[in-house]
């Protein structure tokens, strides 16, 4: 019998959806583009001279920064608290307080102490204001000199990492109450959607790596690996609920590494630091291999830390990229070209941020199976 | 007159290198799996972890040239 009429219907089925999902992707950023680039030409009329060619640089590095308020759409903040610890104690105030002010010009003043805002540090403000009306004295690379007291503030980092933990919670206690109530039947719901992922984790991270010992790491090798993903998937998000770029900052990556680190010493049996202190060679040899083993130590969970921290640095740095090729040439029609890319890489990027989650996971189980391993 | 830094040059060799190494891996994963197809998933997971290793490389060089940049 002949079905490819069956076939053909699918594939044209298909081929309509696929047209409009592209076409609708490429028409909504565009048309905001649209606005954008009518917004930027009204601004070299409105000031000819004091308009500065666009620095992509600058603007990538500002949209993967932490910030004391968050962006919702135009001039739409949602403000978020500063703590910080002075000299005086505990301060806190609202970060509406600056005015969104990131220059380090407008003061706020708390306890009989002044503060001022620049690229989203919080410093001890000058007496005097400098030339550029700034309350700052500036050194020639232009970075501020003040002193800066610790600052605690719930940025948009915090907001996302508190946001990721109620995901994380709420997705993990439904799938575990599925498993009290339906024990030994199949899954349902949100269960039958997660449990494939955490038999992949055990089958082809623990397992492997770990050998019988696996059930013990079980719970911080699903943990890394949920948050990791959540949050490279939250982050790819370009408006609300996600925006932040938080599994693209280094604090956030090195308290992973530490983890996997504490783990992997901790759990060290006799015959890993055997290896490290008294490996197998002539005695002569130990000048050169234990420093070399000893920084080995360190090294590995730094590696972890630095990967995950560039690799998706490094995807939102091109994604921003590509979208601001509409205001370096400054034209309507490169506008397709850079979303059609920022698309694309995006895609990719999604496939990243899955990857990089199971790269960190798998890592960390091998250092720790290393660790564990019997002598054989 | 064309103004820089320097540090993009090691980004593009950086670039350069960890292109061909994850190239290699590529090729010689498409090799195993073409000859064992039922290792596909073994081969993938290995790939996946050396690739990890080689592009870590490049990233280091990434954040030095951004370092060098700022």
């Amino acid at each position: 019998m002949d079905c490819s009429h069956v076939f053909e219907f699918k594939v044209k089925r298909l081929i309509v959806v696929f047209t409009l999902f592209l076409a609708f992707f490429s028409v909504t950023p565009a048309a905001f583009a649209q606005v954008d680039t009518a917004q930027v030409t009204e601004d070299s009329h409105a000031q000819p001279e004091a308009k500065e060619k666009f620095d992509i640089g600058k603007f990538a590095l500002h949209h993967i920064a932490d910030s004391h308020s968050w962006h919702v759409i135009g001039h739409t903040y949602i403000d978020l608290p500063v703590i910080l610890y002075t000299k005086a104690g505990f301060v806190n105030f609202s970060s509406a307080d600056f005015n969104h002010d990131d220059d380090g010009k407008v003061i706020v003043e708390r306890k009989g102490q002044r503060f001022v805002k620049m690229h989203e540090k919080i410093y001890y403000a000058s007496d005097a204001a400098n030339e550029h009306g700034q309350f700052l004295s500036l050194d020639e690379k232009h970075h501020a000199s003040n002193e800066r007291p610790l600052d605690l503030s719930i940025t948009k980092n915090v907001c996302t990492l508190f946001l990721s933990i109620i995901i994380l919670l709420v997705v993990f206690i439904n799938v575990a109450n599925g498993y009290k109530k339906r024990v030994g039947k199949s899954p349902k719901g949100l269960q039958s959607w997660m449990e494939p992922i955490i038999l992949f984790v055990r089958d082809d991270i623990a397992k492997p790596n770990l050998g019988h010992k696996y059930e013990r790491f079980m719970p911080y090798l699903l943990t890394v690996f949920f948050f990791i993903w959540f949050n490279n998937m939250l982050g790819l998000i370009p408006f609300l609920p996600g925006g932040a770029n938080l599994t693209g900052n280094i604090a956030v990556t090195m308290i992973l590494a530490i983890a996997t680190f504490c783990l992997t010493v901790f759990n060290g049996n006799k015959y890993y630091w055997k290896h490290i202190f008294m490996p197998d060679v002539p005695w002569w040899m130990y000048i050169v291999m234990v420093p070399v083993e000893l920084f080995g130590i360190f090294t590995k969970p730094i590696a972890l830390m630095i990967r995950l921290f560039a690799n998706i640095t490094a995807g939102h740095i091109l994604v921003l990229s590509l979208i601001c090729l509409v205001f370096v040439f400054n034209s309507l029609y490169i506008a397709p070209v850079s979303i059609a890319f920022a698309v694309f890489i995006g895609a990719i990027e999604l496939l990243v941020a899955f990857i990089q989650a199971f790269i960190f996971t798998i890592l960390s189980a091998l250092f720790i199976g290393m660790a564990i391993e019997e002598h054989h | 007159m064309i103004t820089g830094s320097i540090a993009a040059i090691g980004a593009g060799l950086a670039a350069i290198g960890a292109g061909l190494g994850i190239g290699r891996i590529g090729g010689s994963a498409m090799d195993g799996i073409a000859r064992q197809p039922e290792a596909a998933s073994k081969i993938q997971t290995a790939m996946l972890i050396a690739a990890a290793f080689v592009e870590a490389v490049a990233l280091f060089a990434v954040v030095v040239a951004l370092m060098g940049n700022g």
